[in-house]
């Protein structure tokens, strides 16, 4: 399976993680994100590593306004046929200063929701006309359920998760393939020193393996790794009545 | 804004030290890293296999370089390989080696990045045929303390780049390097197996072969003593042409077959490792390699160790050192043996002790090899007797006017130190000229006096 992919947000640790393993069968990749200079080096690696196609694309999360002319470029730079999008930026806010400062619960929603959503809502148009194609979006094992330590960021995260079961109950009929990303503790510059390193922790090449094998096999919802399926089905099924006195 | 306390060691878990560690993620945090007020000095670090205090800084920063791992460009005319100072040795074999190129000096790891190779400017077993790494170097852009970027290479700041290849990290953070990597027809090697019984043996043979093998290394038993002292097996190798190879292989010669890792989950206590538990592997291996011809992949050949991740968790909590002693050839066979002979006599070598020939020094102001010939092997940490054997050896090495390699040193002392490296006043000088403030610093470079004003 060769891809025209447009990867958003791809400075990310599980991005980069990803890229190489979709360079890696020879996909062809479009990195966006804001550092250019990055994207470049990352775009290099790729190219000499691979010997793959590899382009670069400014992409500013929180400029809505320059999204529509974003996905154009990524449409034009694959004359038209972009195959799928990952989007994988996102924010992870100090809990405590969202308590504080309602600015950062904005800037949480408005990169880790808005923005992702504003992307792929203009891929979704574009590939359910074309009925092929998929869409994935890394949200969070956080969104599943809120916890007093990260509540603003999992909210932001539960609302991309229902936004994807959404946009797939949509898309179905169409049969571009929507996959929601839910991966654990994964050890990135995101979490870096807010995580103690611990077996839960996970590597972003695992997460990224994982995330290319549900790509291949279109699963719906993947939770990476695997044991976070069954941990978080047990933290949702806990009743209010208990979960509320826990610290977890 | 980055740091974070954490503490680390180097590969011969010893010592260990609290320091505040940043990993860098992208290259543009790399100016502002060393400047970053809310630490007192730094050092830059890879994948942490320099055995001691190299790449650790007690109290102070270190930047870990491992993410910024990109190739940048390979010309598949010349060899030559552009990437950045986090790429490792095994990255290139993975991706280069399957087109016929393979790195030009190799340690015995491929665990190690580009960076930290060319700041320890390693050797390998070919020392003695084309030198060390940093003869292959062809530039390297450095970030100094002021934030600057400069591209060093033998011909642009000639001075500041050969302090940096074998400068330890001192100079200040190698961002890229291109390195000229060498073609090779397989991924095989063929191997002469000599089984010598003494040192004299050894050191003979050594000298004897060395214009005809590109590879040459010797296996030495430094627990055995008397008459069989510096008994070894000697490996000479050279590249296998294609047509040297059994028909599986010549399918895909530059394919190395896959091999089982396997890993040491955890510390082993201490006491694993004996007298009697290494004499009686040294005693097997002695007899189990007798003179032979065999093929051999560049993953068995090079890189034996790399098969078992965590191998330095045999020596337990309290790690080991190692101690690699070079010594000039007139005085190496009665140096060697005195090592040896101390070394026996306090019971401590390991089932790994190494002996080979070097050639050529490179310009490098703190480079380790010279001609003459290196002994290398662990030592488990037991405490005092260990600082005393150390100590003991230091001696000898002085005495025959030899030195040790800082990539593994976490025993020596200042004034040693100072005598074996002739040119310290020199780097000193150098140093307080592009880094007056001595923004780096390693735990090593404070305990031998690197930095210190000449």
């Amino acid at each position: 399976m060769s891809d025209n992919v447009v990867i958003v947000g791809a400075t990310s640790g599980i991005a980069r993680a990803l890229a190489d393993v979709l360079a890696r069968r020879q996909c062809r990749l479009l990195l966006a994100g804001r550092d250019a200079q990055e994207l470049e080096a990352l775009a290099a690696d790729l190219r000499v590593r691979c010997g793959i196609n590899v382009a670069t694309e400014r992409f500013e999360a929180l400029d809505f306004g320059d999204h529509p002319d974003f996905w154009q470029r990524c449409q034009k730079h694959f004359d038209g046929s972009v195959t799928g999008v990952v989007v994988c930026h996102g924010y992870l806010p100090d809990q405590a200063e969202a308590e504080r400062d309602f600015r950062e619960i904005e800037r949480t929603f408005a990169i880790n929701f808005l923005s992702a959503v504003s992307v792929l809502n203009l891929a979704a148009e574009t590939l359910g006309a074309r009925r092929q194609g998929f869409l994935a979006a890394i949200s969070s094992v956080a969104g599943d359920r809120g916890r007093a330590s990260n509540y603003v960021y999992g909210a932001s995260k539960a609302a991309l998760s229902a936004y994807l079961d959404g946009l797939r109950n949509r898309l179905h009929a169409s049969g571009v393939h929507v996959l929601s990303i839910k991966p654990g503790f994964v050890d990135t510059a995101m979490t870096r020193g807010k995580l103690k390193p611990s077996r839960l922790l996970a590597t972003p090449e695992r997460v990224a393996r994982d995330i290319d094998r549900a790509l291949r096999r279109r699963q719906d919802v993947l939770y990476t790794p695997w044991f976070w399926r069954p941990i978080m089905a047990v933290i949702r099924g806990l009743p209010e009545r208990i979960f509320k006195r826990l610290s977890l | 804004m980055a740091f974070q306390l954490e503490t680390l060691s180097g590969w011969g878990n010893h010592p260990r030290e609290p320091c505040l560690v940043a990993v860098a993620e992208k290259t543009s945090q790399l100016p502002q890293l060393v400047t970053d007020a809310s630490v007192r000095d730094q050092i830059a670090r890879g994948l942490g296999r320099a055995y001691g205090d190299s790449a650790l800084n007690r109290s102070g920063g270190v930047i870990v370089q491992t993410r910024l791992n990109r190739f940048r460009a390979f010309n598949e005319q010349t060899g030559e390989l552009e990437c950045e100072a986090g790429v490792s040795l095994a990255e290139i074999i993975e991706c280069l080696l399957p087109q016929g190129w393979f790195p030009p000096v190799t340690p015995g790891t491929r665990f190690v990045t580009v960076g930290g190779a060319i700041a320890a400017d390693v050797h390998g077993k070919n020392h003695h045929a084309v030198g060390s790494l940093g003869t292959f170097v062809q530039w390297l852009d450095l970030l100094l303390a002021s934030g600057e970027m400069l591209r060093c290479s033998p011909s642009e700041h000639a001075p500041l780049f050969w302090a940096t290849v074998g400068g330890m990290g001192l100079t200040g953070i190698i961002v890229r390097a291109c390195i000229k990597l060498a073609r090779v027809p397989s991924a095989y090697c063929r191997v002469q197996y000599r089984r010598c019984r003494d040192l004299d043996q050894t050191l003979e043979l050594l000298e004897s072969t060395n214009s005809q093998y590109a590879y040459s290394v010797a296996w030495i038993d430094c627990l055995a003593r008397g008459p069989r002292l510096g008994r070894s097996v000697l490996m000479l190798a050279n590249n296998a042409a294609v047509d040297e190879l059994p028909d599986r292989q010549r399918a895909a010669p530059l394919r190395l077959p896959a091999r089982r890792v396997r890993s040491v989950p955890c510390q082993l206590p201490g006491s694993v490792l004996n007298r009697v538990s290494v004499s009686l592997f040294n005693e097997l291996y002695y007899r189990s390699h007798g003179d032979c011809e065999r093929l051999v992949d560049f993953d068995s050949f090079f890189y034996p160790l790399d098969s078992l991740l965590h191998w330095n968790r045999i020596y337990g909590r309290r790690g080991f050192a190692q101690y690699q002693a070079l010594l000039p050839p007139k005085t190496s066979r009665r140096g060697m043996a005195e090592l040896l002979g101390e070394i026996g006599e306090a019971g401590l070598g390991s089932f790994l002790a190494v002996l080979k020939s070097s050639g050529q020094a490179t310009p490098g102001v703190l480079s380790y090899l010279y001609p003459g010939h290196t002994l290398a092997l662990d030592l488990p940490n037991v405490g005092e007797r260990l600082v005393k054997l150390c100590a003991r050896l230091d001696q000898i090495l002085l005495r025959h006017g030899g030195r040790l390699y800082l990539a593994k040193d976490s025993m020596t002392d200042r004034e040693s130190f100072a005598a074996m490296y002739p040119r310290l006043g020199e780097f000193q000088q150098l140093k307080n000229q592009i880094d007056p403030s001595r923004r780096f610093v390693s735990s090593q470079a404070r305990r031998l006096g690197i930095v210190e004003a000449s």
